[in-house]
């Protein structure tokens, strides 16, 4: 995975539609896998294809139109990435080449999801995101600023998140480095709120038995 | 300082700040499933990463799993089985508890959290799965996450996470007879939006929520996930307490101060607050593709988004009830625990469900459910109303690519999502009550559980 690519010019395909859901973007029958791989093909399939099992395309869906094609960025409507956790769906956008969503607001799941893979959710007021898609932009993270002809929006994003996708950090590396103090923490936890930790019953293959019909 | 519940467990498990400015906090329970945990213990392995405290991670076979009886791993799913025999082999490896296709202890990850008592009041206990928020009934902290960040908690211990804001939703007042806490959840969706708890933990409160058995809070905290709060919670009571005690991973007492702690003092502020009236929620049925398109079983159609209209085929101004329906489906996570498979079979008994109906299934949430029901003879009052019977398992909460509805079905359906295609290409979900769904299998047609539970209904004004 990559760090974002900033700044990112592209068109932005235009999917206003408001809760749009982790199951239209990646439907469960097109996760074949355990793997995170060869899941752009399935990406909004029942609005891609008029025919999913033969992949015949739908030509009113915006990602068949020429212009929008192979798209970097989205611009989605409001509760975009609704539903089922799967991060699937921001596998799948990314294994197409999606970086950037820009929507009204995100369900929360899904924001995380597209932070810990390097694709930048963008909040930004209805009007802007209506007014700016189709159309091509340029999204700065450092300037958090996404401009549009001469019109350009300033964004917020945490300092976190945008360290993360800024330079492209894994999380759990990062965390690790705190190993010391997590480890300081739990010895303390653990002394306060002994009921929270279990006995490692050593089995760990199935809980109990077998039949349980 | 005066403080909400979800202040106190933050600030129990507030390990401390990244150099970002978020926090890091600490994990206590993962409970990971076989179609997206399976993936994060993939890519731990293949990372060289390995469990933190492999005694408080879970694992179970629930998503895909074939519901019919006599199962194994085969599913009817094209390729499901590796999904089973992956997580099998991964959760061996990892040094994880699971609970298999076949362990006597199986169900969907949350119902059989809590009859086990692994989620605990005070907890933190996450699942790369949205509905985690049912677990909230509880008073623990428990989120829906990705796939990614389920490693994270798993390697770590932690999550590293931005605080969120808090809302309280206040019930009171008492529900009228036929209505139930799924209905509680429809409402505040529709009056408030699908987006409405967005960056928000949701406190329930108040007498209509106090009243609820452990059951019913389940239902109500199950749907916050579709109000896009990051999760509901309830505070502990005696109700809680008596649920939990003597269950596999509980503790053997809750006398600690602690539990007594584990409430929003009377001063403390929430960012937004929210009162509904209980007796002014009616059964709740969804009209569109949204769980905000919702209206009580005998309003009238709004106009909603037109895709949404095309989609299920029904005109704003027409009516819901009386829509003629193919199937039925008594299940998910929201609606499949003992109590409310006794609310559908007391409308069911000794009738028989519509000859148009093509398709009606009853999923217990676990095989403890199961194996309750069978004890009480609900089995047999399904069977006789001309239900399936099923083994525990999500089933057609969702569509796998699998076992599916009819072509073309109008199913009537105790789940928790009525989006496109949710249960299957094409097929066009209803979501309501337990309730709801028996006296519509009953009808043929949308129908109001009101007329079949024998209770006046509400004059009109
Ligand atoms: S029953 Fe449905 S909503 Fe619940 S966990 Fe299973 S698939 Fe998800």
């Amino acid at each position: 995975m990559t760090a974002f690519p900033s700044p990112l010019t592209g068109r932005a395909a235009p999917i206003l539609i408001d809760n749009v859901d982790t199951d239209t973007i990646i439907p469960s029958r097109e996760m074949r896998s355990t793997g995170r791989n060869g899941l752009a093909e399935g990406m909004f399939a029942p609005w891609r294809y008029t025919d999913a099992d033969a992949r015949t395309e739908n030509p009113d869906f915006a990602l068949n139109q020429t212009e929008y094609r192979g798209a970097c960025i989205i611009a989605g409507g409001a509760n975009f990435g609704c539903g089922s956790s799967r991060e699937h769906a921001v596998w799948a956008l990314a294994e197409y080449g999606v970086r950037a969503v820009i929507a009204e607001s995100f369900a929360p799941i899904f924001h995380g999801n597209c932070i810990r893979n390097f694709v930048l959710p963008v909040t930004l007021p209805r009007e802007a995101v209506n007014a700016l898609a189709g159309d091509e932009v340029t999204i700065d993270l450092a300037a958090q600023t996404v401009t549009h002809g001469d019109m350009v929006h300033l964004f917020t994003i945490d300092a976190e998140a945008k360290q993360m996708l800024a330079e492209g950090l894994d999380a759990i590396d990062l965390t690790l480095t705190q190993s010391a103090q997590i480890d300081s923490w739990t010895s303390a936890d653990r002394a306060l709120r002994s009921w929270v930790y279990l006995q490692q019953d050593g089995k760990s293959l199935s809980h109990a038995g077998s039949d349980g019909a | 300082m005066s403080q909400t519940l979800f202040e106190k467990i933050w600030d129990t498990h507030e390990v401390g700040q990244t150099p970002g400015g978020a926090s890091l906090i600490a994990v206590d329970r993962v409970f990971l499933h076989e179609r997206t945990g399976a993936s994060a213990l993939k890519r731990m392995a293949e990372m060289g990463r390995t469990v933190r405290d492999p005694s408080r991670v879970f694992a179970v076979m629930d998503h895909i799993v074939d519901t019919r009886p006599g199962r194994g791993d085969g599913t009817l799913m094209k390729g499901g089985e590796g999904f089973i025999t992956e997580t099998r082999a991964a959760c061996r490896a990892a040094r994880i508890t699971l609970f298999d296709v076949n362990d006597r202890d199986q169900g969907i990850v949350h119902v059989i959290s809590p009859e086990q008592g692994i989620v605990l009041p005070g907890l933190t206990l996450v699942a790369p799965d949205s509905h985690t928020c049912t677990q909230g009934a509880f008073g623990a902290l428990a989120w829906g996450i990705g796939s990614s960040e389920a490693e994270h908690a798993m390697v770590t211990g932690t999550l590293r996470m931005e605080r969120p804001r808090t809302m309280r939703v206040r019930f009171t007042g008492a529900l009228k007879a036929g209505v139930s806490a799924k209905d509680m959840i429809l409402t505040l969706i529709a009056r408030y939006g699908a987006g409405g708890g967005a960056g928000h933990v949701v406190e329930f409160a108040g007498e209509a929520v106090r009243a609820l058995d452990m059951e019913a809070r389940m239902t109500l905290c199950n749907m916050v996930t579709e109000f896009s709060a990051m999760t509901g919670l309830i505070a502990p009571d005696a109700v809680t307490f008596e649920y939990l005690k003597g269950r596999p991973y509980a503790p053997a007492a809750f006398e600690d101060p602690y539990w007594a702690s584990l409430r929003s003092d009377n001063e403390a502020m929430f960012d937004r607050e929210i009162e509904i009236d209980a007796s002014t929620v009616a059964p709740m049925v969804s009209w569109g593709t949204s769980p905000e398109h919702t209206i009580a079983v005998d309003g009238r159609i709004p106009q909603g988004p037109q895709r949404a209209h095309d989609y299920i085929g029904l005109s704003a101004g027409s009516r819901l009830a009386g829509t003629p329906i193919d199937a039925a489906f008594l299940g998910s996570c929201t609606n499949s625990r003992i109590s409310d498979l006794r609310r559908a079979a007391r409308i069911l008994k000794d009738k028989r469900i519509a000859p148009s109906i093509r398709k009606a299934l009853v999923v217990p949430g676990s095989l403890h459910v199961k194996r309750q029901a069978e004890a009480e003879g609900l089995d047999a009052i399904f069977a006789a109303a001309g239900f399936e019977w099923r083994m525990s398992g999500c089933s057609l909460c969702f569509y796998a690519g699998g076992e599916g509805f009819p072509e073309g079905s109008r199913t009537v359906s105790s789940t928790n999502r009525n989006f496109e295609g949710r249960q299957g290409p094409g097929i066009r979900t209803h979501i309501a009550s337990p309730e709801t769904v028996a006296a519509s299998a009953l009808a043929g047609a949308i129908a109001d559980p009101r007329d079949y539970v024998r209770v006046p209904k509400e004059v009109a004004a």
